[in-house]
């Protein structure tokens, strides 16, 4: 029972990456590619956080509801984790956008295989 | 074809990605590291949320550097996209989104004060309650950003929002550096306040002053950001 969820957890997270990888790899529009770059980071960040899940873990937060009882806690270390990473993602995407209306200033279009300059 | 050979390398990939992460059962405790966290935050730092004792206060440097790269993310875009524009590809200067109807633009007036209520009551209250400074600051920028499609003509001053986060990220760092000269063990980014009682909003000591310039710092970062996007027509004719 336990290895059908563990495979569905995290096969669920890493297919969601996978969908991006794809979308990278295929899309010709610049703006899907960075949409696709958006789709693996949140496939990457779902398995950090799976990772860190514990069997009947509370959130790592110690209110006045958890005061005197024991409870056990998720870890809170890939939650930290994924806060940096989801920063990281954000940067990164707002860079690449800022690429792709830069490519479309200069050539007028967003379509990665009309872009003359990129082949080789 | 090439979609099928892309497809077939992805599930290769996606297979040892899985064999790898099959070893980790789902739910089961392997905290080590955190189990120490877990104990010192409410015991020695009388902060309530762990995640943020952990990203303040334990990996306080991480959070810097972190800060950081949004700070180069913000300028990185002005560089690549305030260049002078070539003449040749005869842009229209203005805005050529149509203007949002009247329920958006007022919707927009009364939501935007309540949003950043909330925005800041998520910063401030990032040691009690889940959030903190990098969400109340994501918070803050979407209220700005419901500004930007209501009103074509709205523009944030950006002299004023490079303003705040350089203030913002001075106060990140002389807390750090405080730290240096006032904490216990002299170390960056340590504790030398009081840190108070478990639950309240004065505990926690530099925590809570840590995630207020946060806070401020990426709101102002996000804000710019989506600023130079929505308005890039504009900004694009900077000589």
């Amino acid at each position: 029972m336990n290895q059908i969820l563990t495979y569905s957890v995290y096969g669920a997270a890493i297919l969601t990456m996978l969908i991006g990888i794809f979308a990278i790899l295929t899309k010709k529009n610049l703006i899907k590619i960075v949409i696709g770059m958006s789709i693996m980071d949140s496939g990457f960040n779902l398995l950090l956080i799976a990772l860190g899940y514990i069997k009947g873990g509370t959130a790592p937060i110690f209110s006045p509801a958890v005061e005197g009882k024991d409870v056990i806690m998720v870890d809170p270390v890939p939650q930290a984790l994924v806060l940096t990473a989801i920063v990281i993602g954000f940067g990164v995407t707002a860079v690449a956008l800022s690429l792709v209306i830069r490519l479309y200033r200069k050539h007028n279009t967003i379509k990665i295989d009309e872009i003359k300059t990129l082949r080789w | 074809m090439r979609k099928l050979v892309i497809i077939s390398l992805l599930l290769v990939l996606g297979y040892y990605l899985l064999d790898t992460f099959a070893g980790a059962e789902f739910g089961k405790d392997r905290k080590v590291l955190s189990n120490y966290y877990l104990e010192k935050s409410p015991s020695e730092l009388q902060v309530a949320n762990a995640v943020t004792a952990i990203v303040v206060n334990f990996r306080g440097f991480d959070t810097l550097g972190e800060v950081t790269v949004l700070f180069l993310a913000a300028t990185g875009m002005g560089t690549i996209l305030l260049r002078r524009r070539s003449k040749h590809t005869g842009l229209n200067p203005q805005r050529t989104s149509p203007e949002a109807s009247k329920i958006v633009q007022a919707a927009g007036k009364l939501l935007f004060p309540a949003i950043m209520i909330l925005g800041a009551y998520v910063f401030i209250h990032g040691h009690l309650t889940p959030g903190g400074g990098f969400q109340g600051g994501a918070i803050i920028a979407t209220g700005f950003l419901l500004l930007l499609i209501s009103y074509r003509q709205f523009k944030v001053e950006h002299k004023y929002v490079t303003w705040i986060e350089s203030l913002a990220g001075l106060t990140f760092v002389s807390i750090g550096l405080l730290g240096i000269v006032l904490g216990p063990h002299n170390s960056f980014l340590e504790n030398f306040l009081n840190v108070g009682t478990l639950n309240e909003l004065t505990s926690g000591g530099v925590i809570a002053l840590v995630y207020i310039a946060v806070g401020f710092k990426v709101a102002a970062e996000l804000t710019g950001i989506l600023d130079t996007l929505v308005n890039i027509r504009e900004t694009g004719d900077i000589d």
